[in-house]
């Protein structure tokens, strides 16, 4: 009797708060198919006219089609250079017994525990000085180095629980080193990338700090910094608002849905680091 | 299977290939034929795959960060670094008006968005984690669920409640209109003594899932067996949750309690989204990355605010690492206690 009594509270408790979760989001794609006069005088009502005509203004007139080609840019090239980087030197630290092997990794590991933000101003002298202000390429360098101890932190201990034989086997079948990495360790390794891939995707793309430090030029916003402009710019035009949320929203919740097992996994090991 | 490999270097190599693999390489290795020179250089070689990620982390982070120290004992001239002038900075940042002012403000705020945070964020991810570890059906879903909103970037997430939390336009009020609540609509965001519970309420509907899955994972590791003794010996309920399940989740839930003090202490972007880079209304919701931020970026005086900028991100710094170290030191000895 009292254990029926309990799913009678758990699942209405369970299911309130995940409507309280949902619903902003729900929202907010609901209200990017409204026109704006239905929007500010009942927000809440289903769309009494479905129109796709605010995200097509806000592709074109609002630039959103170069904010999202820089995003995919700045994403693309942030991702590969970490994941490439990062594996050849967990590939290197766990593989071959160097003396300093041990600091290194060490030394690495505290940038998992510094606040990187803290060192904006030093990198934005840094940048100007070597002429990369305002170019997305500045965000790509500061991804990278800002993500590299994760994701070696992740592959080291990856690489430590792959045995060494198969190295040695490939070594005798006349491989060299580098060989070794890309043909026997890369394609066992799909997992612990698809996890660092995926934590970094997140943390790249919806980043918003960086580049309102570094780009200043509207053509080469990113989504996130792009939001600023729009708000800044179309303030009383709702609709266009709610299109520019979604669109910057829509791929990860979309890659969310495809591969949520991943997406938990990885962003539960970037906490317990 | 591996790729073509050089002539020689196969040649070389298959020459034994009866002897067992380790000690074959062992022979390898030992023998001192012409091949030793061109290992040293391959070994060289194998540098470089350390080296990219090497190079980034160094210029790139940790560089930065000890400018970042050495430039907080200097005074600054807009961009260009003047003379040492020791902890002047700091003192300025405590001692004068308006720095320290703003300061003890934009401190105490971040204070209570920690205490805020763990309140409602923490307390309630707790609860729920508890009602998702009991036996019902669709954990997965509901996992998923609340984890959603942490998808979305912090900035949209700011953006997108303060158009539900308009005073004339938004969602909230006019919900609460709708269910006959007229009274309680409210301008959230727009009233000093709200605005920043308010961002601390938005900050938690976007992590609480991220906590959720952490308490989960502490949960999941308690061993059922300890609460079948605890039902032997007569603990039912809140006396169980208390004596049993709340101690042996400690780990997660220390593991949370510091990361939502970093978080509380380096929040920016939600609040420069809902507030604007003053923390407004009149500062109510000021904190000490957006004090920072204006020091650095905004136009307030260009004349010295550098030298000022550094010593307040020193003094964060401080602040968080100190957090850390406690943590990773209570954790230490609590794995030698056990």
């Amino acid at each position: 009797m009292s254990k029926i009594l309990n799913q009678f509270i758990k699942y209405p408790i369970l299911i309130v708060f995940s409507l309280i979760a949902l619903y902003p989001i729900f929202l907010m794609f609901l209200s990017s198919v409204k026109p704006n006069l239905e929007i500010l005088t009942s927000p809440l009502s289903f769309p009494k006219v479905f129109t796709l005509e605010n995200y097509a203004t806000v592709w074109e007139k609002v630039n959103f089609s170069s904010y999202v080609w820089n995003s995919v840019y700045v994403s693309a090239l942030s991702l590969f250079f970490i994941l490439f980087f990062s594996s050849l030197a967990a590939f290197y630290l766990s593989r071959y017994d160097f003396k300093w092997n041990a600091f290194i990794l060490f030394f690495f590991m505290l940038g998992l525990m510094i606040p990187m933000k803290l060192a904006i101003l030093p990198l934005y002298m840094m940048m100007l000085k070597l002429g990369l202000l305002n170019s997305l390429n500045s965000l790509i360098i500061v991804y990278i180095a800002g993500n590299v101890p994760f994701a070696v932190f992740v592959f080291y201990g990856f690489f430590r629980s792959l045995p060494k034989d198969l190295d040695q086997s490939a070594r005798l079948d006349g491989c060299n080193e580098f060989q070794i990495y890309y043909k026997i360790i890369l394609p066992l390794m799909r997992p612990s990338l698809a996890i660092v891939g995926i934590v970094n995707l997140i943390g790249v793309w919806n980043d918003f700090f960086y580049p309102l430090i570094f780009i200043h030029d509207d053509a080469k916003n990113t989504i996130p910094l792009g939001m600023l402009s729009l708000f800044g710019e179309y303030d009383t035009q709702w609709n266009l608002l709610f299109a520019g949320l979604s669109i910057s929203s829509l791929p990860m919740i979309v890659a969310f849905l495809l591969a949520s097992k991943q997406f938990i996994e990885g962003l539960t090991t970037g906490a317990v680091k | 299977m591996y790729g073509t490999p050089p002539a020689d270097f196969s040649l070389k190599r298959r020459g034994g290939e009866t002897l067992v693999l380790k000690e074959q390489v062992a022979d390898v290795k030992a023998s001192p034929k012409p091949s030793k020179n061109k290992r040293s250089i391959k070994r060289h070689f194998l540098h470089l795959f350390l080296l990219p990620a090497l190079i980034f982390y160094v210029g790139f982070q940790v560089y930065p960060i000890l400018t970042a120290f050495v430039n907080s004992f200097y005074s600054f001239k807009g961009m260009v670094r003047q003379d040492f002038i020791g902890l002047e900075n700091f003192v300025r940042l405590f001692t004068e008006e308006p720095y320290n002012t703003i300061f003890t403000r934009a401190f105490w705020h971040n204070i209570i968005y920690f205490i805020g945070t763990v309140v409602a964020k923490l307390v309630l991810a707790f609860a729920l984690a508890l009602l998702i570890n009991s036996k019902i059906k669709g954990r997965e879903f509901f996992k998923a669920v609340f984890f959603m909103p942490k998808l979305l970037s912090v900035i949209v997430v700011g953006f997108l409640f303060s158009l539900i939390l308009n005073p004339t336009n938004g969602a909230l009020n006019s919900f609460l209109k709708m269910v006959g609540l007229a009274e309680w609509a409210h301008p959230w965001l727009g009233d000093p003594k709200t605005a920043l519970y308010t961002i601390i309420l938005v900050n938690s509907w976007y992590g609480i899932g991220f906590a959720i899955l952490i308490f989960l994972a502490g949960l999941q590791a308690i061993p059922e067996e300890i609460y079948e003794a605890a039902k032997i010996d007569g603990s039912y309920g809140l006396k169980m949750l208390f004596q049993i399940t709340i101690p042996m989740a400690m780990p997660s839930i220390m593991i949370m309690t510091i990361l939502t003090f970093i978080g509380s202490f380096e929040t920016f972007e939600l609040v420069f989204a809902m507030q604007g880079s003053s923390g407004g209304p009149y500062y109510s919701t000021d904190v000490l990355a957006l004090f920072f931020y204006r020091l650095a970026f905004g136009s307030v005086d260009g004349g010295d605010a550098i030298g000022l900028g550094s010593a307040l991100a020193v003094v964060l710094f401080l602040i968080i690492c100190t957090a850390t170290a406690i943590s990773l030191f209570f954790f230490k000895r609590k794995e030698i206690e056990q």
